[in-house]
């Protein structure tokens, strides 16, 4: 059932992804253009979302577990690190350049054509980088003790 | 200056709510954060019992396309840049992603409806380098 349910809210995610223009690099683009012709309608996109989801998470937030029996699993991690902030900045860098950020990358890839595709590739090379990375900093780690 | 041409607030809101709503039922129902880089780069680090959702998760947003297209025509979508600048971007994105813990989805969404204020420096960092790197190859560059 959970993973129904994952199928599903993967659909609808992408639905709302489509409808909204965020697959739509063009728009993405013109909506980071703030100094150029400036398209706000993505700030449209992030009002309606946050607007539904922060009604959810007042919701949750009080509850010790999920409808379908699962614990509620909310982030917990508080700290504000080097990590955080530099992550944040390289992905901005890589969403202005292409007008894509994870989500509507794959919602593209069954109609895009083959650059959607290569970006998605590309995307899933980074996050392995990091995944290597991770594996040899905690293997150093261990070392270290 | 405002560009009149393409803006559509309207179908922005309606897709917006979509997404709200999608991960509202994730939220209540499954009891996870739809947060797309984490739930595709989980797949990387498999722990057995942890991947049936993810892999359904990511199938679902790549099958919305055909569904949204027995609807209604899909938009129009324009892409300018070259291959190259194509891998640059992803990969940057990938690492970026992952090291920053979350993306549009993730700290955008989700972070931004529940306060977080991890999730709002991280939203801060990634619009900002969006508007710095627009600004350049649009402006400088382009």
């Amino acid at each position: 059932m959970q993973i129904l349910m994952a199928f599903i809210t993967g659909l609808i995610f992408g639905l709302g992804l489509i409808l909204s223009g965020m697959t739509d690099p063009a728009k993405v683009i013109g909506f980071l253009d703030i100094t150029g012709t400036w398209n706000p309608s993505l700030a449209f996109v992030m009002g309606g979302a946050v607007l539904i989801a922060a009604i959810a998470f007042h919701f949750a937030e009080t509850r010790p577990k999920a409808l379908l029996g699962d614990v509620m699993r909310l982030p917990t991690a508080r700290q504000i690190d080097r990590r955080l902030v530099m992550g944040g900045l390289v992905f901005g860098v890589g969403w202005g350049l292409a007008g894509y950020c994870p989500g509507p990358a794959l919602a593209s890839l069954a109609n895009g054509g083959s650059k959607p595709l290569i970006f998605v590739v590309a995307m899933i090379a980074g996050m392995a980088i990091f995944e290597i990375q991770e594996r040899c900093a905690s293997a150093h780690k261990r070392k270290a003790i | 200056m405002i560009d009149w041409t393409n803006f559509t607030p309207w179908s922005s809101l309606a897709g917006g709510v979509l997404i709200g709503l999608a991960t509202a039922m994730f939220l209540l129902l499954n009891g996870r954060i739809a947060g797309i880089s984490g739930i595709l780069g989980g797949l990387l680090r498999p722990i057995k019992g942890d991947i049936g959702w993810r892999v359904a998760f990511v199938a679902g947003l790549i099958f919305s396309p055909i569904a949204y297209s027995v609807a209604a025509p899909l938009p129009a979508v324009q892409i300018d840049i070259s291959a190259a600048s194509l891998i640059m971007a992803g990969l940057l994105v990938g690492i970026g992603t992952r090291y920053g813990s979350g993306c549009t989805s993730g700290h955008g969404v989700c972070g931004l409806s529940r306060l977080s204020p991890r999730s709002m420096v991280a939203t801060a960092m990634f619009m900002m380098a969006g508007f710095v790197t627009v600004f350049v190859t649009r402006h400088l560059i382009g």
